[in-house]
């Protein structure tokens, strides 16, 4: 089988065998990117030459020294709003379209001292402020099942190059579903861990108590192994949780799904949901079903309210994470101003997109004075019930299933004239974040036209194992995340 | 709720964004459009609930004031739009009298 086609465990078994070095590994991957990636555009930037020189520095060492960690001369593509240092890091925004960090995301030190091998950094929309990567200030990524249709957003990038087979695996960061949504319109695995368990030191903030950086994978232990490299408490990131990190490889072990309680919310199965996707989670509840699990109707009566409450915390958060681009020590600076606050208004207007600047009013409206309490305020009492309304499911259920979006990939153009009803596209992902729950999304079947569905897998706080546990029964016992997508 | 270019204006000015006539009619029109969606937060009666501001119950982190390793001069300056000695370079702040 080509190299770039295999999955990051099996392509990892054979370098640890000797049988492919990292060389080859970098080689077949250039070309594959060189074949695919104009169609795609996956990439904001490429790392071809460091990625040559990085694994021919591995394979010298390695003559020596065989025993290899997880993801040693593995080629993973970044999302391009996580810090590498030497690397420019745009976050798809002419406000940062040069910026290159003078230091390493932790989860970026992590990686290197696994001895990965950057490919490159992926697109997004801009700021991560998106669900189509149609707010990138370069362009947007392709669909690899349908190039007129958008691989979802923000870390769309990410979900396209690993389902094209432009890298072995991605990071993306999720604050609203911007990890599940991507992966479920492009067929892969994308999970986003409890808040807190990955550092976020080195992540540009968008909205800092909801952002999450996470895995876009082939298949599901592929996730597993990569959470298990980038997971754990980091003294730079003080939201990071001191917990310890399992061995996820080791959850998977187990099989069957006896037992175990999985949850379907009525909610999310209400009007709206495109009836194909309705069909294919069904029919892959019946499967867990018959993988031993106890398939109980729940409720979540608060699902309903999260996409009104994320966009004003979210937005909030963003309207004071974003105040620091105002072109005095990073970034675009606008010319010819004619005094400080002539300078700060005008990079701001040069330097973001259409979007971030909507959501930069939204969020500058709902904290200012006389507003505050009947957003801002409201908006983080309701997300207190959005919380307890999964406290008490979690009660009676282990893990909770639902749809990852409701619809297939949306063409693109279909949506970016219309801000809620793309907003609106993440209603199914949205709660997860508020409540700072893991989730994965994975491919569970394709519409008639060929596009993949995506099943998501909610689980308590630090029960990335279960969830795991359950997305690896389920695709063992089911096909789709062997399908590879034709791209033409 | 309706939203009014005047208050398109001010709340830019609150942003730090200068915005064009046709950006402020746009904004004016969707700001309304999604403030009017968030009002059904409204039917949810929220007396006496805690807000939520961190949800997995993070505190603050504090550690002793020592002196630590951290980015050199060049590394800090080398992405300043404009240099100034070993300084970012900006306008003029204060008026001359």
């Amino acid at each position: 089988m080509s190299i770039h086609k295999l999955s990051l465990c099996d392509l990892q078994k054979k370098f640890t065998a000797g049988e492919v070095s990292a060389a080859e590994i970098v080689r077949a991957y250039a070309l594959r990117v060189g074949q695919v990636e104009s169609k795609v555009r996956a990439y904001v930037n490429q790392a071809q030459e460091s990625a040559s020189a990085q694994a021919d520095a591995l394979d010298r060492q390695l003559k020596q020294w065989r025993k290899t960690k997880p993801l040693m001369g593995m080629p993973l593509a970044i999302k391009d709003n996580i810090c590498t240092e030497g690397m420019p890091t745009t976050c798809s925004s002419r406000m940062l379209q040069h910026f290159v960090p003078p230091y390493d995301a932790t989860v970026i030190t992590k990686l290197r001292e696994q001895g990965y091998i950057l490919l490159g950094k992926t697109n997004l929309d801009e700021f991560a402020m998106g669900s189509s990567t149609e707010n990138s200030a370069f362009g947007p990524s392709r669909n690899p099942w349908d190039l007129h249709r958008v691989p979802g957003g923000s870390s769309g990038g990410s979900a396209a190059a690993v389902a094209a087979d432009e890298c072995v695996a991605a990071l993306g960061s999720d604050t609203g579903g911007s990890i599940r949504q991507p992966a479920a319109f492009c067929g892969v695995v994308g999970l986003k861990p409890t808040y807190g368990r990955v550092s976020r030191y080195g992540l540009v903030a968008f909205a800092s108590s909801l952002d999450q950086i996470g895995p876009i994978t082939k298949d599901v232990r592929d996730a597993a192994c990569v959470l298990g490299s980038i997971a754990g408490h980091d003294p730079q990131d003080s939201t990071s949780a001191d917990v310890p990190v399992p061995d996820y490889l080791k959850a998977l072990a187990k099989k069957d799904l006896k037992k175990l309680r999985v949850g379907v919310p009525r909610e999310f199965f209400a009007e709206g949901l495109d009836p194909e996707v309705d069909q294919a989670v069904k029919a892959a509840i019946a499967e867990l079903k018959t993988l031993g699990g106890e398939i109980k109707d729940i409720q979540l009566p608060r699902t309903d309210a999260a996409v009104a409450v994320y966009y004003v915390l979210a937005t909030a958060e963003a309207s004071s994470n974003l105040a620091r681009f105002d072109g005095v020590k990073f970034g675009l600076r606008a010319k010819e101003t004619k005094d400080l606050a002539d300078l700060y208004m005008k990079t701001r207007q040069e330097g973001f997109g259409p979007e971030v600047k909507r959501r930069i009013m939204l969020g500058t409206y709902v904290l200012s004075a006389g507003y505050y309490d009947a957003y801002y305020g409201k908006a983080q009492a309701v997300r207190t019930l959005v919380c307890q309304d999964f406290e008490a499911a979690f009660k009676e259920v282990d893990l909770i299933v639902t749809p990852a979006t409701p619809t297939p990939a949306f063409k693109l153009g279909e949506k970016s004239e219309d801000p809620l009803q793309m907003y609106l596209s993440d209603i199914f992902t949205i709660s997860v974040n508020l409540a700072g729950l893991p989730a994965i999304a994975l491919p569970c079947g394709f519409s008639k036209s060929g596009l993949p569905i995506g099943l998501q897998l909610i689980g308590r706080p630090f029960e990335e194992e279960t969830i795991l546990r359950a997305a690896y029964a389920y695709e063992q016992a089911t096909e789709w995340h062997l399908k590879k997508p034709v791209i033409r | 709720m309706e939203i009014t270019k005047q208050d398109v204006e001010k709340v830019a000015l609150l942003a730090r964004l200068r915005v064009t006539e046709d950006e402020k009619a746009v904004f004016a029109t969707q700001l309304s459009q999604i403030l009017t969606h968030v009002e059904q937060l409204n039917r949810y009666d929220t007396a006496g609930v805690e807000p939520t501001t961190a949800v997995m119950g993070q505190t603050n982190v504090f550690r002793d004031d020592v002196v630590r390793p951290s980015l050199s001069v060049e590394k800090a300056l080398a992405n300043a739009p404009e240099r100034e000695a070993d300084g970012f370079g900006v306008p003029k702040i204060l008026e001359e009298r």
